[in-house]
């Protein structure tokens, strides 16, 4: 119930501040959203599994993101940054698309 | 009875937990988030995002681009330069070609012509002008620098004409002209009706013919008979030697 709620004011939010991204962190932002977003399907998962933790679910939310933005730091000090934030987006897709089937699973027997 | 997730579900959304709050906050931090991302993406600069490698590269592209479209320029410029050029020297020489046609036109008598000039009535009543008279006449009008001379408003004299006696009067060029003869001359009307007057001269045959001249003097004649131009059978143009 308040996650829904937290959702929605993260919207508003967003809509209402319009607020700068700093450059420094512009190519890490859509990495790190992608991340979060695994996260999140990873705990609604465990949620249903029953073995849902809030302490586990912080920790993955936030070491998702900075590992996410670090692997595409160290690519683009690699130069190949473009490539590296592909595959990790590619990553995180396939967990979404796991963690979203054992959802479904769950929700429709199917 | 194990809880189903269901159930899970039902009694979470009742009962709210701490745990809840802290999903609550980085839900709603992962959905800022992406409004941002989604908000920054879609206001247009399609270069804001991009790493410096990529606008490297794509600085790269757009400075080959430029160079190839400036090239490109260049010869169309030079392309261009070159046809106006030639479509120049072409104008000009078309303007001095019609500039000729013209000039020649008044002489070979294909071209009606205007201008000052003088208008000859010989009335031979008797019929009795002599055809080399009337020949002397137009030598001695051509000597005082007429330029264009037609006889009657139908033929026009030429470098070419002849003229023959005829029955009821003179054939010039193939066509019968007869008295009284209109001759019209362009060319300066004093100089043209001194030449008329010398002793011996056009006014002194005519009256040896028993005829009578009228000789007036015009700011504007128009001479608008005009002759076929006819192709040389025999001579043909040849370069000058040099």
């Amino acid at each position: 119930m308040i996650a829904i709620l937290g959702m929605i004011v993260g919207l508003v939010a967003g809509l209402v501040f319009q607020p700068d991204v700093p450059l420094w962190l512009e190519p890490y932002l859509p990495i790190a959203v992608v991340a979060a977003m695994d996260a999140v399907f990873g705990a609604l998962r465990a949620f249903f599994d029953g073995i849902f933790s809030d302490k586990v679910f912080v920790v993955s939310f936030v070491g998702n993101v900075l590992i996410a933005a670090l692997i595409v730091f160290i690519g683009d000090k690699l130069g190949v940054g473009a490539q590296l934030s592909t595959g990790v987006i590619v990553v995180l897709g396939i967990r979404i698309f796991t963690n979203v089937a054992a959802i479904r699973r769950h929700i429709f027997h199917a | 009875m194990p809880e189903t997730p269901a159930d899970r579900l039902r009694r979470s959304l009742r009962h709210p937990s701490r745990g809840q709050a802290v999903v609550a906050v980085l839900v709603g931090l992962l959905i800022f988030a992406a409004v941002t991302q989604v908000r920054l993406y879609s206001a247009g600069n399609a270069y804001s995002g991009l790493r410096q490698s990529d606008l490297v590269q794509a600085l790269n592209g757009l400075q080959a681009a430029s160079t190839r479209a400036n090239s490109e320029i260049r010869k169309l410029t030079k392309t261009r330069n070159q046809l106006r050029n030639s479509s120049e020297k072409r104008t000009a020489a078309l303007v001095q070609a019609n500039r000729e046609l013209k000039t020649l036109g008044i002489l070979a008598g294909t071209a009606p012509a205007v201008g000052p000039g003088i208008e000859i009535v010989v009335d031979d009543t008797k019929g009795e002008y002599q055809v080399n008279h009337l020949l002397d006449g137009i030598e001695e009008l051509r000597d005082a620098g007429a330029e264009a001379i037609s006889i009657n408003h139908r033929v026009r004299v030429v470098a070419q004409s002849w003229f023959e006696d005829a029955d009821n009067g003179i054939e010039v060029d193939g066509q019968i002209v007869t008295a009284p003869y209109t001759i019209d001359v362009i060319g300066d009307p004093d100089t043209l009706s001194k030449a008329l007057d010398f002793p011996g001269g056009f006014k002194d045959d005519v009256s040896l013919d028993h005829g009578t001249t009228a000789v007036k003097k015009l700011k504007k004649i128009n001479i608008d008979a005009v002759r076929e131009a006819t192709t040389p059978r025999f001579a043909q143009p040849s370069t000058p030697a040099e």
